[in-house]
């Protein structure tokens, strides 16, 4: 119970510290904030539920005025900003993420994770965001998927890494893994 | 860690959260339904209005906390401008000027105890219903706290393997590293809570010592 608890709280703060921490660079020269990755391992470590209760804190923190999104953003401005589709996708691509990892036939864990964060924190990440920035800049949805597309190699890069790490933490701490390996 | 409220105290502080909220949802909402340029135009003078109210300089810091979405505006006016549409971006970037300034205008006049125990309010009738919220304002409390604490451990994971690697960065090396060491702080937390007596416990000693009527 205080466990499931800590760890909650724990990983919504860990999604705000790869959001402050703007050193993470993932090719050469191109800056992409960690952020993301973070709601990814939410979902591949902690699972549907926990993963996604821990997605939705740290937005209710965001909301309530603390300066966690990457860049030091937050406040409910952000929540009428073009982003903020994005935000809302948040929890729905932790729960993809989390389902995916529970129910793909899948051997090995670094690759089911890749397949899982890519599942949840790019195809389902990407469809709020895309009809937010429809709704906000007025933009028709293929003209907001095209403002969206620049990102798409960073992001799958990111799931990259949130399988290996997903591998990593599961072979470091087995007892937190959600699912088997 | 710092919230995003403003040191200048303003009138707008001594509105209590609630109202403050239901004006900017109906607002937001209104602004989304309308097309009408001069509607955005008096929305976004009105938003303007209210920051001036509150004194120069408490205009000129919430103007500061905005700056990312000038860039927006500005790249979004260019892009209209190329293709001739001028009443799209200047209807298009009052909205979002009028609607994120409102929104910055309610975070930055509200403390942030008042919007927790306004959220411990809401979630109430959910609680009833029998969901597992008891324990939500300790865990907004553990977030607050342990977020530096990660960030911090974070740039000293960054910087001892720097200090080990003639490349400049540890990138996405030190990710599962900062995974591992705020699972660990977990346990520690947990561990202590139940040496306290557990989050239920706590609740219920909360809930004798609050006044009864």
């Amino acid at each position: 119970m205080e466990r499931t608890y800590a760890l909650i709280a724990l990983f919504a703060a860990l999604i705000a510290a790869l959001g402050l921490i703007p050193k993470i660079t993932l090719t050469s020269g191109v800056p992409i904030t960690a952020q993301s990755l973070g709601i990814m391992l939410c979902g591949t470590v902690l699972g549907a539920k926990r993963g996604t209760l821990a997605v939705v804190l740290f937005l209710l923190l965001t909301a309530l005025g603390l300066p966690l999104l990457a860049g030091g953003r937050g406040g409910l401005a952000v929540f009428a900003s073009p982003s903020a589709g994005f935000l809302i996708g948040f929890p729905l691509a932790a729960l993809t993420a989390g389902l995916a990892m529970t129910y793909l036939p899948m051997g090995r864990l670094a690759l089911r994770a890749f397949l899982a964060a890519w599942l949840g924190g790019v195809l389902v990440l990407y469809l709020p965001g895309i009809v937010g920035m429809a709704i906000t800049l007025d933009k028709s949805l293929v003209q907001a998927s095209a403002l969206a597309m620049p990102f798409l190699p960073g992001d799958t890069l990111k799931a990259v890494v949130a399988g290996l790490t997903t591998a990593a933490i599961a072979r470091l701490r087995p007892g937190i893994m959600s699912t088997p390996p | 860690m710092i919230s995003l409220t403003s040191p200048i105290v303003t009138p707008y502080h001594h509105i209590a959260a609630a109202p403050k909220l239901a004006c900017l949802c109906l607002y937001t909402f209104a602004a989304l339904l309308t097309d009408n340029l001069h509607v955005q135009m008096a929305g976004a003078l009105l938003v303007g209005a209210l920051y001036l109210l509150a004194g120069w300089h408490f205009a000129k810091l919430g103007f500061r906390r905005l700056r990312p979405i000038w860039w927006f505006i500005a790249v979004i006016v260019l892009w209209h401008c190329a293709h001739r549409e001028f009443s799209i971006a200047a209807e298009i970037s009052l909205r979002l000027a009028a609607t994120m300034g409102l929104a910055n205008l309610v975070t930055m006049t509200t403390r942030l105890d008042d919007l927790i125990s306004l959220v411990e309010h809401l979630t109430r009738p959910l609680r009833r219903l029998g969901m597992p919220l008891h324990g939500l304002g300790l865990m907004i409390a553990l977030v607050i706290r342990f977020t530096p604490v990660l960030a911090k451990k974070g740039s000293l994971l960054a910087e001892s393997w720097k200090s080990r690697s003639r490349r400049p960065r540890p990138g996405w090396r030190m990710v599962a590293p900062l995974a591992v060491l705020a699972i660990d702080d977990s346990e520690r937390v947990a561990e202590s809570l139940r040496a306290r007596g557990g989050i239920e416990v706590r609740n219920r000693v909360l809930e004798w010592n609050a006044p009864t009527r």
